[in-house]
């Protein structure tokens, strides 16, 4: 199957499920996710016991779906016990219909492989493995707070190419003191090994993590955004040339190979969010719902155990909300905006001047018959900013 | 109607914080007016903002009776009032209408300059002054050290002086019992055609505007037809009353006492402070001096953030100025700005007061231009106008000469900053005039140009003094200057709402500052922008904010897109309160944070 089958094939009515385990061995100082490290010895069957309460509620929102891939996210997931993780896709294939075909993802750091417990994961019904790699120096390593060696992640990417049909490598580049050779260097050995889809996210200090004190404290100097950019540039240009096309603003992959289900957020689809701190967007009574869970992992169960859900929110998302995150997801991807989807849900449209505007500016570029917007190469760089023209001059349709 | 020997009318002088309030508080509370549940801090100050400012706005009476040790019952009348230097001349009206004043001074801080100018006002009324050291209970308090100061600075005995802790109430009764023994009885008589003082009114949406006065000759009493005697205009009275500080109704009001009355009078700028209330029919011969109508010295343009707002905001100045004729405003519009009003304030604080109610209380999100002063431009042909609005300047060529308002600033300040405050005042083109200490204090007169005042010398003098200096200020009149247009271009488009007078030796300064200013203020585009600062056609200044390079989240997820949207919805509020000019969009806050200079 190749890209543009797949488009062809999406729908409103694809449906995915995120479950996210939210503890760690150790917190990484440039991480901002919901998670957790220092638990102790948390007991796994209560959190799976969680799980499936949870499970239970969303399908009472959701009625009936079929499920089109599932991902297992962290936190590190990978510390989960595979028969905890048998008993929750169990629970899942119970609530919903699976699709034969679909994507299940379960994401793994390499400083906890071991070869049985990958091939555990495998049998249990994991097809895809998302690999937190991050560096391949382990100089750099160290700096971002990773418990593994380079050496190590060779080690894992063998052996998880051996047991899974489909894999992905997360990096992080631009890093303090990082040149554009070095990364060049880093990036073809990573291409070398033979990947089939790549995360590259450039370092970003999010507020409260252990880096934004540092470089408040003037301990740590992100890049100067000309040198990030050419990064940036290089990436795309290395990336294609090896056959993985750029999809996203940090995603590459062999045409066809793309993560159905990060494409179901990008494309602004319908996901069930299970675990502390899990996010959700589902139809109910023909509304789209945002949802959110509890973060404290023990607050969350507490909740659950109480009342039989964790929802901290349970809201209806308005016209312009909708359209707002159709413009966030839609732009950040090579599919592009989709005006006529845009239109037909939240009734809003941008204003012509100013998507000309952009247009003659050389940031966007209008597709598929003037129905879907693009961002340009040179937009990649700014497309927040893109983002909030757009949305700042939608007007009725 | 009390006798006149009985009644004694006092007001009190105090710096901000030194206790102004509370001592009154005390003083009504000891005379029994107020029962112990209804006692709430601030009594007198009825406003949000008096309260919260710590300042007393409009002027406000209560009427106590106290028995003294002689067995006697005194009536005697407070009047608070306004203790900020735009209200000046609301103080010396005030101050006319009684015959002696409290003199409160902190004991653990002393004399501030603003005290210092509303004495001398308070001795030009021959008034007796009696000197009450406040907050005595605190252990920074030296009352010896004060009562020097006192007695160096302001020149007035203060062997007598009263050391009380208001807030304690240590000490109340001696200050009462020196307002009988110590303040002279009112003159007046009850026989002659009426005379009073118009001390202030202001507008309540049940009685109409009431107006209150003291009483000089003559009776006033429900029923009777006056006359205000600079507008000429007469009313029938419709009640008479007093505040206990409670609305009380009494029959009528005699010499030497102080009360209100309310006429069916429809506006506030129907009656203005200081004009002379009589009877109709029986005028007084003798009206009383020194009415003056009061000018706005300080100007500046408000416009509405959102432009659907004109109409509100049109109605909400209106309602301010029911009660406040001192304000004024008119319709202005601004390329940059829309539509909007050139409003007229006694000064800085005035101005501060009406655009924080108008946003409090009226909910407007405003622009604020520059404040300016009022120049004097003399065209060729020798004509001089008033020009409120750097937008009016006329063409060079047209301008023979200008001349801009100076003032006699007083500024108290301790020694250790004194260096900094020099050449602050330096620095404004200031003219040091006196220069004196007392103790580690140092009093410094200097005359400078009020437009060098108005932007932010206040805030840069509490900056620099980290908060003790105070200030006072008079004006002195206009003198002609080297005063010239700058006018600011963004993306090569004027902006004239950022445009301003300056004196030409300091306008490259200005310039480059303010362009640095507007650099940090203004986001970047996708395209550079330069900024330029330029007299007539010559540019002095240019800063140039260049293009947006990178702008965009390595990640953006399920988990995210929630956290990512509200962060949208934020700054599309923000650029929706942002101002167009061609193709840049300028924040509406910079036009006033631009101003602000660091020396």
């Amino acid at each position: 199957m190749n890209v543009s089958q797949k488009f062809e094939q999406f729908n409103d009515s694809n449906f995915g499920i995120y479950v996210h385990w939210p503890f760690c061995e150790s917190k990484c100082p440039y991480c901002d996710f919901n998670s957790f490290a220092n638990y102790g010895s948390i007991d796994q069957a209560d959190i799976l016991a969680g799980y499936i309460q949870e499970i239970l509620h969303l399908r009472s929102l959701t009625g009936p779906k079929s499920v089109s891939s599932i991902f297992i996210g962290g936190g590190t997931p990978s510390l989960m016990l595979p028969p905890v993780l048998d008993s929750l896709l169990r629970a899942i294939q119970q609530s919903w219909h699976v699709e034969s075909w679909a994507e299940i993802t379960l994401e793994a750091n390499p400083s906890n492989v071991e070869l049985g417990r990958f091939k555990a994961y495998r049998s249990v019904g994991i097809n895809r493995l998302s690999l937190g790699v991050q560096a391949l120096r382990d100089f750099d390593l160290q700096a971002l707070g990773r418990l593994h060696t380079a050496r190590q992640a060779l080690v894992c990417i063998d052996i998880t190419a051996k047991i899974f049909p489909n894999f992905s490598l997360d990096l992080i580049y631009a890093r303090p003191n990082q040149t554009l050779d070095d990364w060049r260097c880093e990036l073809s050995q990573v291409l070398s090994l033979g990947g089939q889809h790549l995360s590259l996210y450039q370092l970003i200090i999010q507020e409260g993590t252990l880096f934004a004190n540092k470089r408040l404290a003037g301990e740590l100097h992100i890049l100067e955004p000309e040198l990030a950019n050419d990064m940036y540039a290089l990436t795309q240009q290395m990336t294609t040339n090896a056959g993985l096309k750029g999809y996203e603003i940090s995603n590459h992959a062999v045409p066809g190979l793309e993560s159905q289900h990060n494409l179901l957020y990008w494309r602004c689809g319908e996901y069930a969010g299970i675990g502390p701190g899990a996010h959700g967007r589902i139809i109910s009574n023909g509304y789209r719902i945002a949802i959110l869970n509890e973060y404290l992992p023990e607050k969350w169960l507490a909740k659950i155990n109480e009342s039989g859900n964790a929802l901290i929110e349970f809201a209806k998302l308005s016209k312009e909300e909708q359209a707002d995150e159709l413009i966030i997801m839609g732009l950040r991807t090579v599919e592009g905006l989709n005006l006529e989807r845009l239109a037909r849900i939240a009734s809003l449209i941008p204003m012509q001047k100013k998507v000309t505007e952009l247009v003659e500016q050389d940031f966007l570029e209008y597709a598929q018959d003037f129905k879907v917007l693009r961002v340009k190469e040179q937009g990649r760089f700014i497309v927040n900013k893109l983002i909030l023209e757009l949305a700042s001059s939608l007007e009725p349709v | 109607m009390t006798e006149r020997s009985y009644i004694r009318n006092f007001s009190i002088i105090a710096h901000i914080d030194h206790g102004k309030s509370t001592l009154a508080d005390r003083l009504i509370q000891f005379c029994g007016n107020v029962k112990d549940r209804e006692m709430r801090q601030q009594l007198l100050d009825s406003m949000e903002l008096d309260i919260e400012r710590g300042i007393t706005i409009k002027a406000q009476t209560v009427r106590l009776n106290y028995k003294h040790r002689d067995g006697r019952t005194y009536q005697i009348n407070l009047m608070d009032t306004p203790g900020h230097v735009d209200f000046a001349y609301e103080v010396s009206r005030s101050l006319a209408a009684c015959e002696g004043s409290l003199l409160v001074v902190d004991a653990s801080q002393g004399v501030e300059a603003q005290t210092l100018a509303n004495v001398y006002q308070a001795l030009d009324y021959n008034h007796e002054i009696i000197p009450v050291l406040n907050k005595i209970d605190l252990p920074a308090a030296d009352e010896a050290r004060v009562k020097t100061q006192i007695e160096d600075v302001i020149g007035i005995d203060a062997s007598a002086s009263i050391p009380v802790s208001a807030k304690t109430g240590v000490n109340i009764q001696y200050v009462l019992e020196a307002i009988v023994e110590r303040l002279p009885a009112p003159h007046g008589n009850k026989e002659k055609p009426l005379k009073a003082v118009l001390i202030d009114s202001w507008y309540d949406s049940y009685l109409g505007v009431v107006v209150l006065v003291r009483v000089f000759d003559g009776v006033l009493k429900k029923g009777q037809k006056i006359k205000l005697m600079q507008t000429g205009s007469a009313h029938s009275v419709e009640s008479v009353g007093i505040f206990r500080p409670k609305k009380e109704i009494v029959k009528e009001l005699g010499p030497g006492e102080v009360g209100f009355f309310t006429a069916a009078i429809k506006e506030v700028a129907d009656t203005r402070v200081g004009d002379t209330v009589t009877d109709d029919k029986n005028p007084t011969e003798t009206p009383l001096e020194g009415f003056k109508p009061v000018q706005p010295v300080v100007f500046c343009g408000l416009f509405p953030v959102d432009a659907n707002d004109f109409e509100d905001l049109r109605s909400a100045m209106a309602k301010l100025r029911l009660n406040d004729a001192s304000f004024s405003f008119e319709m202005e519009t601004s390329v940059a700005l829309g539509f909007g009003f050139r409003c007229g304030f006694l000064g800085l604080l005035h101005l501060e007061i009406i655009t924080e109610r108008l946003d409090r209380e009226f909910n407007l999100d405003l622009i604020a231009t520059a404040p300016s002063v009022v120049y004097h431009i003399y065209v060729n042909n020798g004509q001089m106008r008033e020009m409120h609005n750097p937008a009016d300047m006329p063409d060079p060529t047209l301008i023979g000469h200008i001349e801009e308002p100076w003032i006699e600033a007083a500024i108290f300040v301790p020694d250790e900053y004194l260096g900094g405050v020099l050449k602050l005042c330096q620095d404004r083109r200031g003219r040091q005039k006196e220069l004196t200490y007392t103790g580690t204090r140092a009093m410094i007169v200097y005359e400078l140009p009020l437009n060098e005042v108005v932007f932010d010398f206040y805030d840069r003098l509490k900056s620099i003094s980290r908060g003790y200096a105070s200030f006072d200020y008079q004006l002195i009149g206009y003198e002609q200057n080297d005063l010239v247009k700058m006018s600011v271009l963004v993306n090569a488009e004027p902006v004239d709402a950022l445009s301003m007078i300056v004196h030409r030796s300091r306008s490259e300064l200005r310039g480059r500052m303010l362009c640095e200013k507007l650099k940090e203020l203004i986001p970047q585009h996708l395209f550079k922008i330069p900024i330029q600062a330029a007299i007539g056609g010559r540019i002095i200044a240019r800063e140039t904010i260049s293009a947006l390079r990178k702008d965009v989240l390595a990640k953006c997820y399920g988990g995210d897109v929630s956290r990512k949207r509200k962060l949208l919805e934020k700054q599309k509020a923000g650029k929706k309160k942002m101002r167009q000019f061609g193709k840049v969009e300028i924040p509406h806050e910079a036009f006033i944070q631009a101003l602000k200079m660091q020396d």
